[in-house]
């Protein structure tokens, strides 16, 4: 409450909520994933679960790009990393990631040539200057990241530079979500659809969401604000009988999303047949590879990937987390084993994974309210 | 990483790659403008939602002062300016 209220325009989520009590249906219990991990940050931060009626249980969905990466990509890319002309790059969410030898920060420790990057552009002009060595770029992300990848590798070829090449592990938000609705332990009543994924490929991929598997959904902001008004769009969706894809985001996201980016992704990319994600297992078509026109630039083609495939630990109930099953505080390890200083699973390390997110400030809060 | 930090192009960098100097929470850095749409690239001046390091899009100066104090609210100012900032050093 606190936070919102610093926030802002308190008149407005008054408003909000007013709306949202007029339309819910007190008799039944309502579950609304939100897919993005910004989102689930957002809504921890904000404490916006005290905002919102008790019988609207928001359940947090896959949109973490590295809590979705399975840790036998990890390993992949530190056993890369492990040759000596090579540069390990990556983005600083991913450093603190556990593998199966620790993550790529403890990795750095032990004398490997590690990298944080803000940018796969920045681990490009590392390749320029650094023309002996090898430049590798450990890719993740969904469809807001994957057309910054694809812009880098166009540039590499344009300017010819050849010591540099991606280790790609950008995956796509829609068969995610189809996993997620054929999964037999799930029961979802509507999404809250991501904002800056959004963007880029717009509102159109979500139709068949809300007309086959007749589920609203509403693409979404990351204010306060912008949450609330999208729950109330889903409840009055939900009480009219409807279901169709809104977009309360209009101020970002144009309905078509953004034909530039588009492009980019599919010069440079193509789908994979399929895909291992953490939690959810093999998906078909759900994740992006390297065109044969850039093959050059692609890790796995110029360096032997051993294939590594490793389970959790049995404990970690990371996938439970990640498909909605379970809330983070019901993870035999939260909070225990597992901390953000001591993460067994990567929902704990990324401050969009849930985990994370509860421990941070839902948990916290709860300690310091303790008698 | 998801959250999109806005910021202000104050040049345009020679070259034909569309390469820009853009002020990004009081950071200066080189952001790529290849993929903002090509009917509308972007000039000196506009706001743009910067996400690693590419302009995704142009918006409003009034809602980038949004996102900048929804940045803050979520405490990803501070992390993002230092991210800006490591990415200045690698180069
Ligand atoms: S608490 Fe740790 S082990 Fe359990 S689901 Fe979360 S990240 Fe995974």
């Amino acid at each position: 409450m606190k936070y919102v209220d610093e926030f802002r325009r308190p008149e407005l989520i008054g408003k909000a909520r007013e709306e949202i009590r007029r339309l819910i249906d007190p008799s039944r219990h309502y579950r609304f994933m939100e897919v993005c991990g910004g989102h689930t940050h957002a809504i921890y931060r904000f404490g916006l679960k005290d905002l919102l009626p008790r019988n609207i249980e928001l359940v947090h969905g896959p949109g973490c790009p590295v809590c979705v990466l399975p840790m036998g990509r990890i390993d992949d890319g530190l056993a890369l990393a492990r040759q000596p002309e090579v540069i390990f790059t990556a983005f600083g969410d991913m450093m603190r990631v556990p593998g199966t030898h620790g993550s790529p920060l403890e990795q750095k420790a032990r004398g490997v040539d590690v990298r944080i990057v803000y940018s796969p552009a920045d681990a490009l002009k590392i390749a320029e200057a650094n023309p002996d060595r090898h430049v590798l770029f450990f890719a993740i992300g969904f469809e807001t990241t994957a057309p910054s990848t694809a812009l880098t590798l166009k540039r590499a070829r344009e300017r010819g530079i050849g010591n540099f090449s991606v280790f790609c592990n950008h995956v796509t938000i829609i068969p995610a979500i189809r996993a997620i609705l054929d999964s037999p332990d799930m029961r979802i009543d509507a999404f809250i659809g991501p904002g800056h994924v959004s963007t880029v490929i717009g509102c159109r991929p979500y139709e068949w969401i809300a007309r086959n598997e007749k589920k609203p959904i509403v693409v979404s902001g990351f204010e306060p604000l912008d949450i609330l008004q999208a729950v109330a769009m889903l409840l009055r969706q939900l009480r009219n009988g409807e279901a169709k894809v809104e977009n309360q985001y209009g101020r970002v996201v144009p309905w078509e999303g953004n034909r530039s980016a588009l492009k980019a992704l599919a010069e440079v990319f193509e789908l994979r047949p399929y895909f291992e994600w953490r939690g959810l297992g093999f998906i078909s078509q759900s994740a992006l590879r390297i065109r044969d026109e850039y093959a050059e630039w692609d890790a796995e083609r110029r360096f032997t990937v051993p294939g590594v495939r490793v389970t959790d630990p049995k404990a970690a109930q990371c996938g439970e987390v990640l498909k909605g099953v379970l809330q983070p505080a019901q993870c035999k390890l939260f909070g225990k084993e597992c901390t953000p200083e001591h993460p067994i699973g990567a929902l704990m390390v990324s401050s969009e994974g849930s985990c994370a997110a509860y421990y941070t400030f839902e948990h916290r809060k709860a300690a310091v309210g303790a008698p | 990483m998801c959250l999109a930090i806005p910021g202000k192009i104050v040049e345009m960098l020679p070259g034909d790659s569309a390469q820009a100097l853009v002020e990004v929470l009081g950071v200066r850095r080189k952001v790529d403008l290849g993929l903002l749409e090509e009917a509308d690239p972007g000039r000196v001046g506009d706001w743009v939602l910067i996400h690693v390091g590419f302009a995704m899009s142009k918006v409003s100066e009034r809602h980038a002062m949004e996102q900048i104090r929804l940045l803050e609210a979520l405490g990803e100012t501070e992390a993002a300016a230092i991210e800006l900032r490591q990415g200045l050093e690698a180069t």
